[in-house]
């Protein structure tokens, strides 16, 4: 015991060396660099030609419309919170979200629940056509949205689906479920397949396994999976605006209702642009260190 | 007892297990032994029922379990890699198979600290798998396999992945472990010398093939085959082709040499002689009491520590001697090697064996 007291120590004493070092070697690093470096300049630009058109928009919704149309200026000169205030006191308004944000988690739901038994398939089993069939999935995100705008607005109609939120959530499914099983499958395949086995000779039944073992194995293939269910539902217009009448019409459907006899409330609309930016950055923070696995799918 | 019954596996198209059949009793000690390919996975998997045979029957204590499913049989398996449950601690990790069969929380407790100890895993017990040496790793899925009491527990080359010294510690005590839960223990693995260290019952392995089972002494002594001799050798089994006239044996490159007592009765005609590595020496050109002697050039010479790995070229055939002591040598060197015929395995035509060596062997 004592024993392992020591080395703990000796381990503990050891990191704390290491990040003096670490410390040391960055001060000295930034201490040849004298400062600013040409180089930093890059990335700079890139940041602040990226962020450009956000800060424009914060920007815009704390200004009135008489400034926000008299000219350009970066700070604005009399702050007022009057556009916020319409989109929260304004149920046609903020029911925009909260109707995105319903369809979008029972798109999320939907798609993982869906993707996980079908991603386990093909990392697991060999079948007839599966290479075809996994690639078939993928080709689904191939043709442009508008392409199926028409066939879901009539299948829907005729069972009296049009402006539910389920309708949406289907319907972005035929995006969201390919893409998931791709991202599972390919964390699927990073674990084992002994795993499993040593699970079916230990005795376990199939769902025992696969939510005892299985899943705290991917979970962060279902959190990437999930993120990026949400994010194609979320920015996806064009089946939503198509799909909903009122009752289940999302934000950026309503954003277009702006446009009034009285011209453009441009306050309004860059608030409710503001506030639209703000789940996806609550999400990404959450996965924000699984992302570049997701991206590759899991196969890193 | 578990019998396989001309049991045969293939899979699109491909066969991987050809007509085996065993008979593995309680309590006993088997090895597989056989190159990386041979089917000894394969095999295993079809004794643990993860695969169902293609042909053939399983039968274990008389009852015909071919197409059981693996969760219902009691086995235990530990692979190559370290298998372990990544999201559950040590601890868990023990006791999952207990956990399953729902026996009583003390009794868990108990048998989990008990494999602990005698895996050594008191300590780590808390962390989980992937915070542990290889070995350690290793370890917990060996216990796993243990605290299950199965009637069946398969090691598929189970230390291939570990250092030297664990390795050593490791097969000397797991024997010992899973001897007293009287299971039927069976052994995968490539290495002769493993196989020789272990004991018990060896059955050699070629191309999905048993080539021979018995007491694995024997097997070695007196391989039926020269696939066997061959599997149960290494470094590999020198082979010679020669010729037999009356009380001598004639080989290539002016390889000549008397017959040992055993082998004098064998037919004229050609044969193939086998000669463990370890049976060649340096040899001196006195032909006296009665030794053969081969003429080579040095290829390459290794020395690991005490013995010296001499690869040699005679004519077209490449032989590996594994002589004692440190022997500086040079490529291209020409020496002469030298056997006693008596250590000889000679083969027929037909790869069967004629006559085994008929001096009792150290391994």
């Amino acid at each position: 015991m004592t024993a392992t007291d020591v080395r703990l120590a000796d381990e503990g004493s050891a990191n704390t060396d290491l990040v003096r070092s670490e410390d040391a070697l960055k001060a000295r690093a930034r201490q040849k660099a004298g400062g600013f470096k040409p180089k930093a300049l890059i990335p700079i630009l890139y940041i602040i030609f990226l962020l450009l058109p956000i800060y424009w928009l914060v920007n815009m919704s704390f200004k009135t419309n008489q400034e926000i149309l008299s000219g350009a200026t970066l700070i604005p000169n009399d702050p007022t919170l009057r556009n916020y205030q319409v989109i929260f006191n304004d149920p046609s308004w903020y029911m925009g979200y909260v109707d995105s944000l319903i369809y979008v988690l029972m798109n999320m739901v939907i798609s993982v629940a869906v993707a996980l038994p079908a991603a386990y398939a093909f990392s697991r089993y060999k079948f007839l056509g599966d290479k075809h069939l996994f690639f078939w999935l993928l080709t689904n995100r191939m043709a442009p949205p508008a392409v199926f705008a028409l066939p879901f607005f009539q299948l829907y109609s005729a069972f009296g689906l049009i402006d539910t939120h389920i309708a949406v959530a289907l319907a972005h499914c035929l995006f969201n479920v390919p893409l998931a099983v791709w991202i599972l499958e390919g964390f699927m395949s990073g674990v084992p397949k002994e795993i499993d086995e040593t699970a079916y000779i230990d005795g376990y039944s199939f769902p025992k396994f696969f939510f005892k073992i299985f899943t705290p194995l991917i979970a962060s293939g279902i959190g990437v999976a999930a993120f990026f269910c949400f994010m194609f539902s979320w920015v996806e217009l064009l089946l939503a605006r198509t799909l909903t009448v009122t009752d289940a019409k999302p934000i950026s459907a309503i954003m277009t209702r702006t446009v009034s006899a009285s011209g453009l409330d441009w306050g309004v609309l860059a608030a409710a642009g503001a506030l639209t930016i703000i789940p996806g950055a609550i999400v990404i923070w959450f996965v924000r260190n699984y992302i570049a696995k997701g991206f590759a799918l899991g196969r890193v | 007892m578990l019998e396989l019954k001309s049991v045969g596996k293939s899979v699109g198209g491909e066969t991987h297990i050809r007509d085996v059949s065993l008979e593995l009793t309680r309590g006993s000690l088997n090895v597989l032994l056989g190159p990386t390919l041979s089917g000894k996975t394969s095999l295993m998997r079809l004794m643990a029922g993860l695969d169902a045979p293609t042909s053939g029957t399983i039968v274990m204590d008389g009852k015909d379990v071919t197409g059981v499913p693996v969760r219902q049989r009691n086995v235990a398996m530990v692979y190559q890699q370290f298998i372990n449950y990544p999201a559950l601690t040590v601890y868990e990790n023990i006791a999952s198979p207990l956990r399953i069969q729902k026996r009583p929380k003390a009794e868990i407790d108990e048998k989990v600290r008990k494999a602990a100890a005698l895996m050594k895993l008191t300590d780590f017990l808390d962390r989980t798998p992937l915070n542990l040496s290889g070995g350690q790793q290793q370890r917990t899925a060996l216990a796993r396999a243990l605290v299950k009491d199965a009637e069946l527990v398969l090691l598929d080359e189970p230390l291939a992945n570990l250092d030297y010294k664990l390795r050593e510690e490791l097969r000397e005590e797991l024997p010992k472990l899973f001897a007293e839960t009287g299971a039927i223990f069976v052994y995968a693995t490539t290495e002769p010398h493993e196989a020789l260290l272990l004991g018990g019952r060896t059955a050699t392995l070629s191309e999905g093939r048993i080539t021979q089972f018995g007491e694995t002494a024997e097997v070695y002594r007196e391989p039926r085959d020269i696939v066997t001799a061959r599997t149960f050798s290494d470094p590999p089994l020198n082979i010679l082709p020669v010729e037999k006239r009356d009380e001598e044996f004639h080989g290539r490159e002016g390889l000549r040499f008397r017959a040992s007592d055993g082998q004098r009765s064998l037919p004229d005609g050609s044969y193939k002689i086998g000669i463990r590595p370890h049976h060649l020496s340096f040899g001196t050109s006195e032909a006296s009491d009665g030794l053969a002697h081969l003429d080579a050039v040095i290829a390459i010479s290794e020395v690991t520590g005490s013995q010296s790995f001499i690869h040699a070229d005679r004519g077209e055939n490449r032989i590996v001697a594994l002589v004692h002591g440190v022997r500086r040598v040079e490529p291209g060197d020409r020496i002469q090697l030298s056997f006693d015929p008596a250590n000889c395995l000679v083969f027929g035509e037909d790869g069967q064996t004629a006559a085994a060596a008929t001096r009792p062997l150290a391994a």
